[in-house]
């Protein structure tokens, strides 16, 4: 009925005694959400250290295969927006409606970053024939490459390995992103109506609690997926 | 320990309610240029040939950058006491599932 937006004051719902038991339980929901997550991520972050000790030179050459400088970017991006993230929360806490927009959409930008540069990573991994199951040409187009994985008495299908679980946790983790980028935006608009102005802060928390998680799994699997070979930014590795 | 924080009583754009416990931005400011230095740390240290140390080192760094990212970005030094519990539960939890399959595939002729 009215115009805008009532801004969101942390109404005392009637389940909780009082609002600081509310707080936490809200927080608590959270934190086991993210217990959750962590347990799915675990299965796959499991699922490689599984097939790394099983072939641990395939998935140095499979490493070897993606763009370490691209790959720096993006967690130098995701860290940033991170930041910026946090920053939103402060906003929203001390009631800066314009400030927590600004800082939300720096977030989101950030992370548009991070999808834009999977999207290039991707494309070319698709051109040159490293997605197995979609387009798996890599060897049958480099055979010389093949003939060296066999003189390490290894076969395509070892480094085929790696990237199923490349794409395995990188797309789970770009799936994480999109629905990240999806909260940011309602959580945008629903600023630009006016609902933080109160200064309850705890809704962009929540939404900054998922963004964080999501952050702390890039920075686990950039080591563990980049860096195998070592930090060669501008190695002709990825062909 | 959380305090209690009441809401403002009056209308929609009443008293606005300043958050008591809000972290200062410094701070903020400061655990990214922690976390920068981090990311240096890593790439400097896979960018050198450490043999079977590269791997260890590398999820060290990951993991002290995690906390500080659990501890300020994600405040949980600033949360309750059964909230930071909770997140040790979760790495346990995790820790069961690693522990147990392990057990099985190192198990298997």
């Amino acid at each position: 009925m009215a115009e805008t937006h009532v801004p969101d004051q942390a109404v005392l719902r009637h389940q909780f005694d009082d609002l600081e038991q509310q707080r936490e339980s809200i927080n608590l929901g959270m934190w086991l959400f993210l217990a959750t997550e962590a347990m799915m991520f675990g299965g796959l972050f499991f699922t490689y250290a599984l097939y790394r000790g099983a072939y641990p030179d395939a998935f140095r050459i499979g490493s070897q295969h993606l763009n370490v400088g691209l790959g720096t970017i993006n967690t130098f991006a995701l860290l940033l927006s991170s930041l910026t993230m946090a920053l939103a929360v402060h906003a929203a806490a001390v009631a800066h409606t314009r400030r927590l927009i600004l800082f939300l959409a720096a977030t989101a930008l950030l992370g548009g970053v991070f999808l834009g540069t999977k999207a290039v990573e991707w494309t070319h991994d698709y051109q040159v024939g490293l997605i197995p199951g979609l387009r798996w040409t890599y060897y049958d187009t480099h055979p010389g490459e093949a003939g060296r994985l066999a003189l390490v008495h290894l076969a395509p299908y070892h480094v085929q390995m790696f990237f199923v679980v490349f794409f395995s946790m990188t797309g789970l983790h770009a799936l994480h992103m999109i629905v990240g980028l999806g909260l940011l935006g309602v959580f945008i608009w629903s600023a630009s109506r006016g609902r933080f102005a109160g200064g309850n802060d705890q809704p962009v928390e929540i939404v900054g609690l998922y963004w964080h998680f999501v952050d702390i799994i890039w920075v686990f699997l950039f080591p563990l997926l980049y860096l195998i070979a070592g930090f060669r930014p501008f190695a002709a590795g990825g062909h | 320990m959380a305090e209690p924080h009441t809401s403002p009583t009056s209308g929609a754009h009443g008293d606005i309610h300043l958050h008591p416990e809000a972290v200062p931005v410094f701070v903020y400011l400061r655990v990214f240029a922690a976390l920068m230095g981090l990311l240096g740390v890593t790439v400097l240290a896979a960018a050198v040939d450490l043999g079977p140390w590269n791997l260890p080192i590398a999820l060290s760094i990951g993991v002290m950058k995690a906390a500080l990212i659990f501890a300020y970005f994600m405040h949980l030094r600033f949360s309750t006491r059964l909230v930071q519990v909770t997140s040790v539960l979760a790495f346990l939890w995790l820790g069961i599932l690693f522990v147990l399959t392990a057990s099985d595939y190192l198990t298997r002729d």
